[in-house]
């Protein structure tokens, strides 16, 4: 089975809803024209990301009662999508969101579990963290969705490959930093780092996509990427530019990689549940330095 | 010895996709600097030029009647290199009647003066060519403080901010800044022979070295000494950076009421656009 893949690689206007919505809707249509299965948008896509006190004012609710949410839901009929956005849930709480919507449906909206708030980030001051991690089904298998921070925590990607997905799509608004002599920043290579480990130790689809553009002096370098299950890169975008990254997998390449690699078959769960249980109920251990 | 060479042409796809868009994306074309034939401000002209177009520049030299030759021609070789716009407005006549009303006047309220006349120069021309102002400070006088506050600090966007000045000086060589203007001592040029290394004390390679591993890589003053450095040096510096901290944020408002400018109420300034 094949899927043709498509992650678009998008600048925002900041606090712009409705002017990133007119983005999404020619970005689907060009997508549409060249045929893509599922497009995938970036974290805080509707919205752009550095929002502070804007929260309360760009938030959606991910239903057809949301004018504008439903343009992406009607939009879904056409290809299956993911989209970036501000979700204020029943009880008025805030979070980023990213929605995986298809045929018409909202099939499944994760919540960003793990919120940075070090450094340049400042997301838990103004955000409620998510606490659900799950897989969900869709037309081409079965599918984990994480925001930038939650990958950078191995658990996550690790239960949603116990939940069953064998596509992880990933979705950042990763500010640029760290510049070398190399000839990308170090943001981008660690974040090619670890999505390739991920593709290789899961043996799972692992596709980024990242953001570009500027708020204030902050950059979002792109790189899109897409890995196959042996951690081969299928396809990259450019970096610190917009592009749109279509890229054709082939998902019978689970079938044989996982043949070679049954990484999946002896992986000792119970084992891990039993001594995860056991080194939690140790308490704290001292360093030993 | 840390190495603190970088990328040319990924810095300056950063920086000039940077100018481009912070200063288009509020309506803006054009861009305004002041250009004073030091190495600063020669690489935020071809970063800008590059940017925005060099007929979308205009660079203006604002010599003082003590101003040297080597200065006004250095910027003459950058404007010509770049193909930017230029204007020469000499602050003589500005700041001569304040600065001779005051007999005492010392070299400091002098060169704040100075500084603080160009940029009002550069704010009228910022007006009058509109376009926004482009800031020349690096890295490591931002850091250090070395530099006058409302003067050849006020700017709209400063895309060499990050760039310690070791790193400017590889930039600029790498995107073909004129050598003179790259090798020359870099001087404020406030009196004959001033030169910023005699004011600071110590030179820009050895306080980017340490300013890379207190700052950048989070190493404590101790470590820092451990690793080599004097520790009068050490101290003086993390004393310098701390004192001009005032330098570098907003002045302090009073909080009163519930919702207060700085504290929380917070956008980001490229809020809407």
């Amino acid at each position: 089975m094949k899927c043709k893949l498509a992650l678009s690689q998008i600048n925002t206007v900041l606090g712009g809803v409705k002017a990133n919505l007119d983005k999404h809707l020619q970005v689907i249509d060009e997508a549409c024209s060249q045929n893509v299965d599922l497009l995938v948008f970036p974290e805080l896509s509707m919205t752009g990301y550095f929002l502070q006190d804007l929260v309360p004012t760009v938030s959606m609710r991910p239903n057809i009662t949301d004018p504008l949410f439903k343009k992406l839901i009607e939009a879904s009929r056409r290809l299956d999508l993911v989209v970036g956005f501000v979700q204020e849930d029943e009880r008025n709480r805030f979070y980023i969101a990213s929605a995986y919507l298809s045929a018409g449906e909202v099939l499944h909206v994760h919540q960003k579990i793990y919120l940075p708030t070090y450094g340049l980030f400042d997301e838990g001051r103004f955000f409620a963290w998510g606490d659900q991690v799950r897989a969900f089904d869709t037309r081409f298998g079965r599918v984990g969705l994480l925001v930038c921070e939650d990958f950078w925590h191995a658990s996550l990607p690790y239960l949603l490959w116990q939940d069953g997905a064998d596509i992880m799509l990933f979705t950042s608004a990763s500010p640029g930093r760290g510049l070398t002599q190399e000839p990308q920043l170090d943001s981008a290579r660690w974040v090619d780092h670890i999505n390739r480990a991920y593709a290789s130790l899961f043996t799972t689809f692992v596709a980024h996509t990242n953001r570009v553009g500027y708020e204030d002096g902050l950059h979002f370098w792109g790189g899109s990427m897409v890995y196959d299950p042996n951690g081969n890169v299928l396809a990259r975008a450019p970096q610190q530019e917009e592009a749109l990254l279509i890229c054709e997998v082939d998902l019978n390449q689970l079938h044989r990689t996982r043949v070679r690699l049954p990484l999946l078959r002896d992986e000792r769960t119970a084992l891990v549940e039993r001594e995860l249980t056991r080194i939690l109920s140790q308490g704290n251990r001292p360093a030993g330095r | 010895m840390v190495d603190l060479k970088v990328n040319s042409q990924l810095a300056s796809k950063i920086l000039t996709n940077f100018i481009r868009s912070e200063i288009t994306r509020v309506g803006f074309q054009h861009a305004v600097l002041g250009l004073s034939g030091g190495v600063d401000s020669a690489l935020s002209c071809f970063l800008a030029a590059e940017a925005l177009g060099p007929e979308n520049v205009l660079a203006v030299r604002m010599p003082y009647r003590t101003s040297a030759q080597d200065s006004l021609d250095d910027a003459q070789k950058v404007i010509e290199s770049t193909g930017v716009n230029s204007m020469t407005i000499p602050i003589t006549e500005m700041v001569d009647p304040l600065i001779n009303r005051f007999e005492d006047m010392d070299s400091i309220r002098k060169g704040n003066i100075m500084a603080r006349a160009r940029m009002v120069v550069l704010y009228d021309q910022s007006a009058a060519f509109n376009g926004l102002v482009v800031g020349t400070g690096n890295k490591t006088e931002i850091l250090l403080g070395y530099s006058t506050l409302y003067g050849d600090s006020a700017c709209a966007l400063n895309p060499i901010g990050d760039l310690y000045k070791t790193q400017v000086r590889q930039l600029s060589r790498d995107l073909g800044v004129p050598e003179s203007v790259i090798s020359k001592p870099p001087s404020a040029d406030l009196w004959a022979g001033q030169t910023d290394e005699g004011d600071l004390g110590f030179t820009y390679a050895e306080v980017d070295q340490l300013l890379y591993l207190l700052v950048d890589e989070r190493y404590t003053p101790q470590e820092c000494i451990e690793s080599g450095f004097e520790s009068s040096f050490v101290n003086a510096v993390v004393k310098r950076i701390m004192k001009n901290q005032f330098k570098r944020i907003m002045p302090p408002i009073c909080k009163l009421n519930n919702r207060t400018v700085g504290y929380d109420f917070l956008y980001m300034r490229d809020w809407g656009t």
